[in-house]
């Protein structure tokens, strides 16, 4: 018997190199298709801001009465100040004056602005996460739950989130609730339903035989919950978490428009277009997307983690 | 070892009733009830192209140390017949007790093991910690419980396999680690519902042995549900013939075969033979449903 257990198992150290390799080579590989479609994204933006911001400076050269060349108007139309399309490069500018040339202590500092919208987004997300998991366990082991519950849970998100914060705020702030708490309620109202439909479905993941097996042990439901349903449940979970972590950001910066907040990445969308400055408005949106990045990279290294931990197979 | 030494763990303790259980055995054939006697015990689904009578009238006895295999064509209620013994089925007539006990109660007692058609391991557990489930369930301590996924990983020679993961095993590997783990915690019952169903031919002779061999040395008493008449013959003390629609007793045919036989046994006349009445058995039941 032993014979066929070492030609099962000897092949594993030699492959792991040769996944290596073979990872390297698809880096590499990508990194040309990656460059090519980055540039080719830059310059249709660049090619479009001259088509969206030409009319507007054509107007301003007959009224200054100066005769213009088309080289002139290209560049002319990449450094408005109150552009329609800002160019990337204007964008760049500004996000290196109000993340690096500005104290993050500062109102015009994107740094704060953005902690402001993270730190909500953050509690909204923990808060929905821990809901929608209780929901799903609620559901999952009781069936007049899942009648009574899951409509709801359903309906809720039916609701559009722009007409319901307002009320949000207005409610938390008449029993004294401001800042970041009603943001971050936002949050969670948005993100909690993913969570609870990934975690209904991964926790009834198990198949008859791993459910059977369990009950041949007699185990308990709290056991059957931990050493079965919960691992089961956790790729589930994490494919969640993205999509909520991202949705929380969405909750939290939509919270901050309606609300008159003073600060927050929302807020200062909102004062951009307020005042027509579209680079502020750009950059907003370019710190957003950062955030999101970074925040949904964050879970998939946890989801990571989880795998490893959980011996899958490379 | 003798009964002054007291056990130093209960792995060592098992070791050695390993090695005395054959006597036991014997012992308990002539004196002890039995393990699962059912009378007239009858099954029917309801579904909703009408009633389905997977097991009708069932009498059947185990005693203790049998090898009892359940061969029949699929639809005999071969496995249905498992699963009530196990308590993952309700019968709607008749009585059956397992252990003197209702299944129930027996499932309560943990009072068997049960090995699936497939090996049914948690991905997410190495081998060890596949096989100590049901100790951890049970409540057994860590040290013990690695002892004890010792002892019953080198019984089914999976030892060094210990921190492997299932998908690290080849098929016959992880059912041995099933079987492992429907032993690890010594039930005197071990149910089995085509534990070989899935694996090649070389594969299941050889496992075969084993399991045979694991028989001789534990004396447990198993019901092994098989469409193989060459496994049925050969493992069995008792191989019970099923045919289906409703789901029966078609025959009982016990054997005496020595405990040390080998593969090679299936060459002799005496196993022709009674694989014969097995196969006849078998076409009578197929020739009853047209």
């Amino acid at each position: 018997m032993t014979t066929d257990a070492q030609v099962a198992v000897s092949p594993d150290a030699p492959a792991r190199g040769r996944l290596h390799a073979r990872l390297h080579r698809a880096v590499q590989g990508r990194a040309l298709p990656i460059t090519v479609v980055s540039l080719t994204i830059v310059l249709l933006w660049y090619a479009l801001a001259v088509w969206m911001n030409a009319d507007l400076q054509i107007k301003r050269f007959e009224r200054a009465d100066q005769a213009w060349t088309f080289g002139e108007l290209v560049l002319a139309t990449w450094a408005q100040d109150r552009p329609m399309l800002p160019a990337p490069h204007q964008i760049l500018a500004e996000l290196n004056k109000t993340v690096f040339q500005t104290s993050i202590a500062s109102v015009r500092s994107l740094v704060f602005h953005s902690w402001v919208t993270l730190s909500s987004t953050l509690v909204g997300f923990g808060i929905g996460t821990l809901l929608g998991v209780l929901l799903a366990v609620g559901i999952v082991h009781a069936r007049a739950l899942e009648k009574s519950l899951l409509p709801w849970i359903i309906s809720s998100q039916t609701v559009p989130i722009l007409a319901i914060a307002p009320m949000v705020v207005v409610v938390l702030g008449a029993i004294g609730l401001k800042g970041l708490i009603p943001k971050a309620v936002i949050s969670m109202y948005l993100c909690f339903f993913p969570v609870a439909i990934g975690m209904v479905k991964g926790l009834r993941s198990p198949d008859l035989l791993q459910m059977d097996l369990m009950r041949t042990y007699s185990a308990s439901r709290w056991q059957t919950f931990w050493m079965l349903r919960w691992p089961s449940s956790l790729p589930f979970l994490f494919a969640s978490l993205k999509v909520a972590i991202a949705i929380s950001l969405v909750g939290a910066i939509v919270a901050e428009l309606p609300t008159g907040a003073q600060s927050g990445l929302g807020a200062r969308m909102l004062a951009g277009s307020y005042y027509g400055q579209t680079i502020q408005i750009w950059s907003a949106l370019v710190a957003a997307s950062v955030l999101a990045a970074g925040l949904v990279g964050l879970v998939a290294l946890g989801e990571r983690w989880a795998h490893r931990r959980m011996g899958s197979q490379p | 070892m003798t009964p002054t030494a007291a056990p130093a763990s209960e792995a060592a303790a098992s070791c050695e009733a390993v090695q005395a259980q054959p006597a036991a055995r014997a012992s308990a054939a002539a004196g002890g009830g039995p393990v699962v006697r059912t009378r007239n015990l009858s099954l029917t689904f309801q579904t909703a192209d009408g009633p389905v009578y997977a097991l009708s009238d069932i009498d059947l006895t185990v005693e203790e140390g049998d090898f009892v295999s359940l061969i029949g064509p699929s639809g005999c209620g071969k496995t249905t017949l498992l699963r009530v013994i196990a308590d993952l089925e309700q019968p709607s007539d008749g009585d059956i007790q397992v252990n003197g006990v209702t299944p129930h109660q027996a499932r309560l007692d943990r009072s068997y093991g049960y090995v699936f058609q497939a090996a049914a391991l948690y991905p997410w557990r190495t081998i060890e910690r596949n096989v100590t489930l049901p100790l951890e369930i049970m409540g057994v301590p860590q040290a013990e419980r690695r002892e004890r996924a010792a002892t019953y990983l080198e019984m089914v020679n999976l030892a060094g396999f210990a921190r492997k993961y299932p998908w690290q095993l080849s098929g016959g590997m992880q059912q041995r680690a099933s079987i492992a783990r429907a032993l690890c915690f010594d039930p005197d019952l071990l149910l089995m519902d085509e534990p070989f169903g899935a694996l090649d031919e070389i594969v299941r002779d050889h496992l075969n042995e084993q399991l045979l061999n694991l028989w001789n040395t534990t004396g447990k008493t198993v019901v092994f549900v098989t469409h193989s008449i060459s496994e049925a013959v050969f493992l069995s003390n008792k191989i019970v013939v099923m045919s289906p629609r409703p789901g029966r007793i078609a025959d009982v045919i016990e054997t005496d075969f020595p405990a040390d036989r080998d593969l090679d046994f299936r060459e002799t006349q005496q196993f022709i033979d009674v694989a014969h009445r097995v196969r006849m058995g078998l076409r009578q039941g197929m020739a009853d449903d047209d």
